[in-house]
């Protein structure tokens, strides 16, 4: 299992384009990815799921992946949450 | 879970006779206090003086017996009982049958910031109805990733993997009829003991999403009738893709069952392949579920019958080989 921390960085928050965005990223790979906010976890993979967090403006969520390719994953996930999603 | 203010508890939206009728009647800056137990204390003793495992943390319950023994106090002019009962935390406390607290205690709740509500319930009746709503409020809650329909009355959790064609066998359900009640994130709560209650989450309540369509939304497309806020999780069907090297159930005689926050709940497990057409098998499930809370077991009567024919052919056998 392979965890980071990430603090959200673009001011809308996550809205629907950034939501599709890292579900199209999880979805990218074979391993169960999860987002955690405030010890509520959802599956990184569901729109629906990663919309319900109600992520705004400098949220620190946790990435938790389990499987083959869960170090690549997170570093990926985590790279969109660096880069504002494209946003900024 | 987020904390659970005397605030929250007014702002509730309960009707009829879950209605508690309170109003803030003194100590407002004390709203933000937080509830964290689901609790109820009658502070007789405490006022008494005697404050030895008094139970702070709860609710504090003024019927008519407390209000008169405050006004006692008041005639006695002894203020200093209230004073230790205002140095502790307490998160509120409720005046049942529109009693009014005395002069000093409203003072001393004022300088403590702990807020003065009223109702105009009796003790009892605000006691069972506040103890439903904190049950409620507290109980034990988990989040699940799956989609959560009614189907011909049972609720159905369907779960699987993501891309196995969770929200699609839901469109098809409600397009034949059915009901939504949460795609995606499915929040269970466990009431009253055993039973399991679904909704959605309320930002995104009533909307799918559909691969190749994005997100639409069930209630603008279908009307209310194709939607629920809640519904009781009686039966889990697990979607997957179909594995041949698995052997799936084919007479249905076991029960098989998953555990959600320590209840048992009905569960099946549904081989997805092309041609399966799995509404029409979940509408089936739903039907066998009803038919079993009936009584009726269809694989186990069925089997009776085999037997009893194989029986009786025995029967006939052993009869004709004698003659």
């Amino acid at each position: 299992m392979k965890e980071k921390e990430i603090i959200i960085k673009n001011r809308s928050g996550i809205h629907a384009r950034p939501a599709a965005l890292l579900v199209r990223t999880a979805n990218e790979f074979s391993s169960r990815i999860f987002i955690e906010k405030d010890g509520e976890r959802i599956n990184a993979k569901s729109i629906m799921g990663i919309l319900t967090l109600g992520a705004t403006y400098n949220t620190v969520l946790r990435i938790i992946a389990e499987g083959n390719d869960e170090v690549k994953a997170v570093e990926a996930i985590a790279t969109l949450f660096e880069n504002k999603f494209e946003e900024e | 879970m987020d904390k659970f203010r005397i605030l929250d508890l007014l702002e509730l939206d309960l009707k009829e006779n879950d209605a508690l009728d309170l109003s803030c009647i003194g100590g407002r800056p004390g709203l933000v206090r937080e509830i964290t137990v689901p609790a109820i204390n009658r502070p007789g003793l405490a006022l008494s003086g005697f404050y030895d495992n008094f139970a702070h943390q709860r609710i504090q319950i003024f019927g008519r017996g407390e209000s008169a023994y405050l006004r006692k106090l008041a005639k006695e002019k002894k203020a200093d009982t209230l004073e230790k009962f205002f140095s502790y935390e307490i998160p509120c406390c409720v005046f049942t049958s529109n009693q009014n607290p005395t002069d000093d205690f409203i003072r001393l709740s004022g300088k403590a910031e702990c807020p003065l509500l009223q109702t105009g319930l009796s003790s009892s009746d605000f006691a069972i109805r506040l103890m439903r709503v904190l049950g409620n409020v507290f109980a034990p809650k988990k989040v699940e990733h799956g989609v959560l329909v009614e189907v011909f009355g049972i609720g159905i959790l369907i779960m699987g993997d993501s891309g196995v064609g969770k929200s699609e066998t839901a469109l098809a359900l409600i397009e034949r009829g059915h009901r939504l009640v949460a795609d995606d994130v499915v929040e269970i709560r466990r009431i009253s003991g055993n039973i399991l209650i679904g909704t959605g989450a309320k930002i995104v309540s009533h909307h799918m999403e559909i691969r190749g369509l994005g997100i639409i939304n069930i209630t603008h497309l279908f009307g209310v009738g194709a939607i629920r806020d809640k519904k009781q999780v009686q039966l889990i069907v697990h979607l997957e893709e179909w594995d041949s090297s698995k052997t799936y159930d084919r007479l249905g005689e076991s029960e098989n069952t998953v555990e959600i926050l320590g209840v048992q709940v009905h569960y099946l497990l549904i081989p997805v392949r092309p041609g399966r057409n799995i509404p029409v098998i979940i509408e089936t499930a739903a039907m066998n579920e009803r038919l079993k809370k009936m009584g009726y077991y269809s694989a186990k009567e069925f089997n009776k019958n085999v037997s009893k024919w194989l029986e009786s052919e025995s029967a006939r056998a052993a009869f004709l080989d004698d003659k």
